[in-house]
Parts: C-alpha cells; sequence; structure tokens
C-alpha cells in the first residue's frame, strides 16, 4: 500500500504542473486574445509572387 | 501613371471592392476607386505585400472619404511618454487602436510592417480590441513616422485625449489565478475526499486517513487564503457599512466550514467539509467571471476627451505649429482642417466652415457659419481649411463645460441596490437565528451536539446556489442582448432596466435616421443625361443641401460645368454643354413654393422649364410609431430636443397623446428634466445620441446611447444599443423585465434545497458526504434552471 503515498505524491505534482502552466498561460497574456492566433496560424510564411496574386475581375 | 475614364460599366476597386461610381483610376492593370485606395495598393505593390489582396477579397477600406490625419504631434516629447507603453531609450513599444481592422487580411499586413520599415522590428495585432503593438527602434523610426505609416496603409490609428490615461493601464488577471488555483485545490480535495464518499465504513488504513487529511488541509489553504479572499473583504466592507450583502453568509459559511473542518481533522473526529468548501468557492468565482465578460472594442465610459483630437495646429505669425491641446488658450489662432474636430469654442476668421455638428446633436446635416460667427467645440469641419480664433478654453466650452456639472464627478457607486442583496439581508438574519436557536435547543442535553448543529447550519446554508443564481440569469441574458445588438456595461443594467418607469428620447440621431435626410424627387422625370449633369451641378456647391442630393443621385459619370454660380439666399447656376441649369428656391426656379414646412426642398429648372423639385424629408426610424405605442401602454413617455419646434405637429402623431414634449433644450436643461422626473421617484431610461444627451444619460437611472456604427463615438453611458435594432427596444426591455422573475423561481428552488439540509443541519445529523453532494447539487440545479430558461424565453420572444 505504500505505493499509493508515491502514486498521491506523482499525482499531486502533475496537478501542479497543470497548474503552473495555466498561470503561466494567463500572465503572458494567452487569455487576452482568443481569435487572432487562429487567424495567424494559416498565413504562410513566405509571400507568393506577385503575379499570381493577379484577380479576376 | 494613371488616366481619369468615364465607363458605362460599374467597376469595383481593387483595394477596398467599392464601386468606382465617381471616377475609376487605372494603374498597373487595376482599377481603383479614389487616389487614396490606389497609393496604399502602390506602397503594397512595391514592398511585396500583395499577398493582402489574396487572402481576402478585396480587403481594403475606401480610402475616399479617409482624412488625412496628422501625427506630427507625436514628437512632442511630454505626450509621446504618455502614449508610448515601454522604452528602453533604443527599442519602444506603442499600442495604437486601429478601428478599420476587420479581416485577416488586416492581421496580415499590420503583422508584416516590418517589411515596410525596417525600423520596426515586429508588430502584432489583436483582432477582438482592434489594436496594434508595434516594437520598433527609436534610431530608425519615429513613433510619428509609425502613425503616419499606419495611416498611410490605410490603417489610421485613433488617438485621442483620454488614450492618455487609459491605454497603459494593464489588465487585472488577478480573476484569472484564483479561478485557476480553486480549480487545481478543488479537484484535489475531491480525489483525496473520495474514498470517504464510497462507505459509512473506512475503507482506508488510519495511516491514510491521517495523510489525506492534512493534504486536504494544505490544499485548501490557498482556497481560503487567497482565492476566497474577495469574499471576506466584500462581507467586511459591506458590514463597516451597517449592511448586509450576499457576501456576509458567503464569508460566515465558508468561514465555519474551514474552521470546523480544520478541527475535525486534526483531532481526527472526522474528514471535514473541505471538499464542499473548494467546490463552493470554485462555483462562485465562475458565477462572477461569467457575469463580468466584457465587451472588449466597447467604450462606456467616453466622455468629450475621447472625442476630441489630441493636438490642434497653432497658427503664430502665420505660421503652423503643432501644440497639445491642454496647451491651448484663449485668443490662440488656430487652423482646422477637413474633417477635424473644433476643441474649444471659436469665431471664425476666414474660410468656409461647414459644420457638422452631429457628435454633439446628432443632426447630420453640415451647418454653413459666417465669418465673425461662433463655431462651438464638437463640430467637425467639412470642406476646405478654416482659421479660427478660440474664446472659451476648451473646458468651459458650451458642450464641454456640462461636464462640470457635478454629476460627472460623482464616484460611479451603484445606482440601485441588486435584488440579490435585498435578501440576503433576510437570510443571513434568519439563518442565524435558526442556527442559534437549534444550538440552544441542543444545549442542555449535549454540548457537543450543539456545536455540531450550530456549525452545521451555517455550512448547509451558505448561499451558494442563492448567489450563483443572479449572475447566471444576468450574464445571459447580457448574452442574450449583445446578440440583438444591444451591449450592457455590466450585469446590473439588466436590474435596472427592468425597474424602468418612464422613457425620455432625444430627437435628432435618436428617433431619426443619422444622415439619413432622405431625398426624394418629385416632378418630370429625368432622363440620364440630365441626372448627371444635375450631380455635377450639385456637387460644385458646398452648400449642405446640395452635398447630399448630390449623394442621392445615381448616376455614373461626370459633365463639365461652366459659368457655375451661387446666387446666396436664391440657388446655384451652370451650364452643362448646352444645357443650362438652375436649381435653389422656388420662384428661382421659375415655379411657386408648395408650402410644405416640413422639409427643406430644392427646384430644379433646366433650359428655362421647370422640372421638379427635391425633398429632403426627416427620415424617423422604421417601426417608430409602432414601438412609442407598445411602450405607452406601460410607461410614460417625453421627448426632449434640442431643436426648435417646427417638427411638432409631426411628432405629435407619432408620439402618443399624453406625451412629454419639449424642444429647445439645452444639454444641461435635458439634464435637469430628468433630474426633475427623478425627485418624484421615477426611473428614468434616457435613450440619446449625441454629446448633448450626455449628462442626461447620465443622470438617468439607465442611459441608453444609440450608435448606428459602434466603432464610432458613443458618450459615457450604461448601454450602447445598435441604430438597427432600435425597434427591438420594447422587446428587450420585456425581457429585462422577466429576469426578477426568473432570478425570482430560482431563488424558491434554492431555498427548497436549504430548507432540507437545514432540516438534517438542525438535527446535527449533517455528514461530509451529505453536504459535499447537496451543496453542488443545489447550485448546479440553480444554474441549469436559469440556463435553460433564459435561452427558452430568448426563443419564445424572438430574440
Amino acid at each position: 500500500m505504500s505505493a499509493i503515498f508515491l502514486l498521491i505524491g506523482i499525482s499531486l505534482l502533475v496537478a501542479v504542473g497543470f497548474l503552473v502552466a495555466f498561470l503561466w498561460a494567463v500572465k503572458t497574456n494567452q487569455y487576452e486574445d482568443d481569435y487572432t492566433p487562429s487567424v495567424r496560424i494559416l498565413f504562410n510564411d513566405t509571400p507568393p509572387n506577385n503575379n499570381e496574386t493577379t484577380k479576376p475581375e | 501613371m494613371s488616366e481619369y475614364t468615364n465607363v458605362g460599366k460599374v467597376l469595383k476597386c481593387t483595394h477596398c471592392g467599392e464601386n468606382c461610381a465617381e471616377e475609376t483610376i487605372l494603374a498597373s492593370g487595376k482599377s481603383f476607386c479614389c487616389e487614396g485606395c490606389k497609393l496604399v495598393y502602390e506602397i503594397l505593390d512595391e514592398n511585396n505585400l500583395c499577398t493582402y489582396y489574396s487572402l481576402n477579397n478585396r480587403p481594403g477600406i475606401s480610402q475616399k472619404n479617409q482624412s488625412k490625419n496628422r501625427y506630427g504631434y507625436l514628437r512632442d516629447a511630454a505626450l509621446r511618454e504618455k502614449l508610448i507603453s515601454f522604452s528602453d531609450g533604443q527599442k519602444t513599444t506603442v499600442n495604437f487602436r486601429v478601428p478599420q481592422v476587420h479581416c485577416s487580411s488586416c492581421i496580415w499586413l499590420l503583422e508584416n510592417m516590418s517589411k515596410l520599415n525596417k525600423g520596426i522590428i515586429s508588430s502584432r495585432v489583436n483582432f477582438l480590441k482592434k489594436e496594434v503593438t508595434i516594437f520598433f527602434m527609436d534610431k530608425e523610426i519615429q513613433l510619428a513616422e509609425v502613425a503616419e505609416l499606419l495611416a498611410n496603409i490605410g490603417y489610421p490609428p485613433e488617438i485621442n485625449l483620454s488614450d492618455e490615461q487609459t491605454i497603459k493601464q494593464k489588465k487585472d488577471y488577478s480573476r484569472w489565478y484564483k479561478i485557476g488555483v480553486a480549480g487545481f485545490c478543488f479537484g484535489n480535495i475531491m480525489l483525496l475526499s473520495f474514498p470517504e464518499y464510497l462507505t459509512g465504513k473506512s475503507v482506508l488504513e488510519p495511516s491514510f486517513k491521517l495523510l489525506f487529511g492534512y493534504l486536504n488541509i494544505a490544499l485548501s489553504l490557498p482556497i481560503f487564503f487567497y482565492s476566497a479572499a474577495e469574499f471576506f473583504k466584500s462581507a467586511f466592507y459591506s458590514l463597516r457599512q451597517k449592511f448586509i450583502n450576499i457576501d456576509v453568509p458567503i464569508a460566515l459559511g465558508i468561514a465555519v466550514m474551514f474552521i470546523r473542518s480544520v478541527t475535525e481533522i486534526v483531532l481526527q473526529a472526522g474528514p471535514g467539509y473541505m471538499d464542499s468548501m473548494a467546490a463552493l468557492v470554485f462555483l462562485m468565482l465562475v458565477g462572477r467571471w461569467f457575469q463580468n465578460q466584457t465587451y472588449h472594442t466597447l467604450s462606456f465610459e467616453r466622455d468629450y476627451k475621447s472625442y476630441f483630437p489630441v493636438a490642434v495646429t497653432l497658427l503664430k505669425n502665420e505660421e503652423e505649429q503643432s501644440i497639445p491641446l491642454s496647451k491651448l488658450k484663449v485668443g490662440n489662432r488656430i487652423l482646422v482642417r477637413n474633417n477635424e474636430i473644433i476643441s474649444a469654442d471659436s469665431i471664425l476668421l476666414s474660410g468656409e466652415a461647414n459644420i457638422d455638428y452631429s457628435f454633439v446633436t446628432g443632426e447630420s446635416q453640415p451647418l454653413k457659419i459666417t465669418k465673425g460667427a461662433t463655431v462651438f467645440a464638437g463640430g467637425k469641419q467639412c470642406g476646405s481649411a478654416i482659421k479660427v480664433e478660440v474664446i472659451k478654453n476648451v473646458s468651459q466650452s458650451y458642450l464641454t463645460e456640462l461636464w462640470n456639472n457635478e454629476i460627472f464627478s460623482a464616484t460611479d457607486k451603484d445606482k440601485h441596490e441588486p435584488l440579490i442583496n435585498v435578501i440576503s439581508k433576510y437570510f443571513t438574519v434568519a439563518i442565524i437565528l435558526i442556527a442559534v436557536g437549534s444550538a440552544l435547543w441542543w444545549f442542555p442535553s449535549d454540548l457537543h451536539k450543539a456545536l455540531d448543529a450550530f456549525t452545521a447550519v451555517l455550512i448547509i446554508a451558505c448561499p451558494c446556489a442563492l448567489a450563483l443564481s443572479s449572475p447566471f440569469t444576468l450574464g445571459h441574458i447580457v448574452r442574450v442582448f449583445g446578440k440583438n445588438g444591444f451591449y450592457l456595461k455590466n450585469a446590473a443594467v439588466v436590474e435596472s432596466i427592468a425597474k424602468t418607469t418612464h422613457f425620455v428620447f432625444d430627437k435628432t440621431g435618436t428617433i431619426t435616421v443619422a444622415g439619413g435626410s432622405h431625398v426624394v424627387y418629385e416632378g418630370e422625370e429625368l432622363n440620364a443625361q440630365e441626372l448627371v449633369a444635375l450631380k455635377s451641378l450639385f456637387s460644385q456647391s458646398s452648400h449642405p443641401l446640395s452635398a447630399a442630393i448630390a449623394q442621392s443621385i445615381s448616376a455614373n459619370g461626370q459633365a463639365g460645368i461652366s459659368g457655375f454660380s451661387e446666387l446666396p439666399g436664391k440657388g446655384i447656376k451652370g451650364k452643362a454643354g448646352e444645357m443650362e441649369l438652375k436649381a435653389g428656391a422656388a420662384v428661382f426656379a421659375g415655379t411657386v413654393d408648395s408650402g410644405n414646412v416640413k422639409s427643406s426642398r430644392v427646384y430644379v429648372n433646366i433650359n428655362g422649364n421647370y422640372k421638379g423639385v427635391f425633398s429632403l424629408n426627416i427620415q424617423y426610424r422604421e417601426g417608430l410609431k409602432e414601438m412609442l405605442h407598445t411602450l405607452s401602454s406601460e410607461y410614460e413617455l417625453a421627448l426632449v430636443s434640442g431643436d426648435n419646434a417646427s417638427e411638432e405637429k409631426t411628432l405629435t402623431t407619432v408620439f402618443p397623446a399624453g406625451s412629454v414634449l419639449r424642444f429647445n433644450y439645452s444639454p444641461q436643461d435635458k439634464l435637469d428634466f430628468v433630474k426633475h422626473l427623478q425627485t418624484s421617484k421615477h426611473k428614468v431610461l434616457m435613450v440619446g445620441d449625441g454629446l448633448n444627451d450626455a449628462g442626461a444619460l447620465k443622470q438617468s437611472d439607465t442611459g441608453i446611447s444609440v450608435s448606428n456604427n459602434l466603432n464610432n463615438f458613443s458618450p459615457a453611458c450604461d448601454a450602447i444599443l445598435e441604430g438597427s435594432n432600435f425597434q427591438k427596444l420594447p422587446l428587450l426591455i420585456a425581457f429585462a423585465k422577466k429576469s426578477s422573475v426568473i432570478i425570482g423561481i430560482s431563488l424558491v428552488i434554492s431555498l427548497l434545497y436549504n430548507a432540507v439540509g437545514l432540516s438534517f443541519a438542525v438535527q446535527g445529523l449533517l455528514s461530509p458526504v451529505f453536504a459535499a453532494v447537496l451543496m453542488p447539487l443545489s447550485s448546479i440545479t440553480v444554474v441549469a434552471f436559469v440556463t435553460l430558461s433564459v435561452k427558452v424565453m430568448a426563443v419564445r420572444m424572438r430574440l
């Protein structure tokens, strides 16, 4: 049964890890804007050539 | 090079997608509606940033009516210091509000600003707040140049006086932290308490029991001392003011739970109620967070400062000089360019002044001012630049003086007592009486049981469900309102709306459509050629009526006007090819006035023949009459207008009998009118739109500001209503009124749960497991009930 002591300790440690991750996320303003990153991730890194951008009228 | 052409087929602007109606500019094989759009395209093309156009179809903003803002004043060191958020002397971070941001192309372009100027290191957009944060090198680029660059690519940053104070304010994340900590502790305490739930007899070895107990105490410390601190503080402050709010019984319950649990665990008398306490604190914090969801882009606290420019162009010995508005003095001569705001009452020295007072009065038709007359602060110049001499200080102007009224300096404390606090008074007293009663009952026979019963009553009666019903009901209602274009400052506004007895409306811009003076043509039909000619004639004139008519004629192309002249008091005339055109007063156009005072009329004569008349009618909002009649069945209505009584006749037919109609009211009169109603215990809901209503909006119990464009200015108020949803007002008010019914029913539900719990508690039979099940269960029932009932009601009322 003494394994439970160890397991409880580990489970608490994991939970503390998640708590710290959450606090860090809040602190670094990740909850400030939950829309823009979803758009940002879809942009290509290198802009295509100019002639590709010609659009049909 | 670009060329100007008249084309029959309507082309769309490559940049903004608007019809190139007036002129089409062709450049590098693409069409543009104006020079501004073309310029933006060229900047982007040069810098290889045309991905902007491939991400979305024609994403730009029309540059046609954009004024060229000047940002020279940003070189002022003191002002710069106030605006930037961080600087280490070499690198600077600045936050700009850019209301034009509207699509992913905007985000892409603004985040690639580093490609436009090597001084910019990086930039980041917050789409919801419509803000861009720019990180740049001081040596390479000035703050003013950053702002100009933004303006050049079509995103002029909005900078105004109130920014000086607000932009640096850091957001407070403490509620997030508290919820995070509470959630963490709650989950772990639940896990550790779980073995206790399984069976009456302990399945655990005593050593585990001890360990779990102490772990529970350790985990509950952050909840008790950090997450729950706001309940204790609030309870303490309210008691000090000899007043019992809902946090008093909550704080009492939490404290008793904590102390009793610690004693039980330390004395090894039982497992304690830490699980219930953690669940309760966590749920209530989530409830408060839910209630306080706010609209990022809307501001409810704006005064004239958010609307006035930061700097003005001072004329000194015929030299232009940009100075901060705070340094403007009486006697200064300033230059006001097209689309600039006049920042203090002044006298017109030279130039043609067409002042648009729409932000002040809601009236969008510009006023023509003659030389030597006074132009009032808050007006916007339309046309060429004018020179004026300041006659009053910024804060002492006719308009801004309103803010010296005490109502604006009074701290914005709650205008009314929330329903929940009224109940909590009686609730707390009742609970304490029951607790003391049951303690006294057991005291003679069993001291231990007396203590048990006393604490158990305080624990089980902790009004968690009660405290959750109102945040969730109001929070949901605020969200339903938001979907319908009605944005509340906070959830408490729902309750103040529900108490309304009197409605007070402003006229121009509120019940009339702003900028929508409806132009109607009556008379002989005009052919395409004549229409083009007339449109060209009217666009020659700077008279406000002409501008409105020119805008209303939908004809493509342009005709050259020769011999144009403006005859004061008569009208305008000119020649388009062989066509002789005359427009203006009835006699001037060779006809008789039909004598309709309701509208402004412009008569048209072509080649000596009277053709017809353009009339500009004031357009009332759709469904206004029906709306007012619906409201009048339950409420008293009133209208306060700054205009003269010329519309009174029409308004008496629009407003139901018995409504009070007042004209020629100054901003101060409006405020006093509302105040007067309030002295006779009426609850006033004011609906207005301009700065001249700001006093009345602030004074009223609920101030609603009607706005056609949410990015535009709206005065300080409790709620903002989109103009297009104006006719929904009675429905929205009725919906707000339902909130008290829903809260009432949810209170009954939570009281029933409390009664069950109390019946066990007074007997000293409250087990921790029972409490851990009953208390969250009652909260969840209440939350589920209010959520469902608000949703169902919204569907039923078609909101």
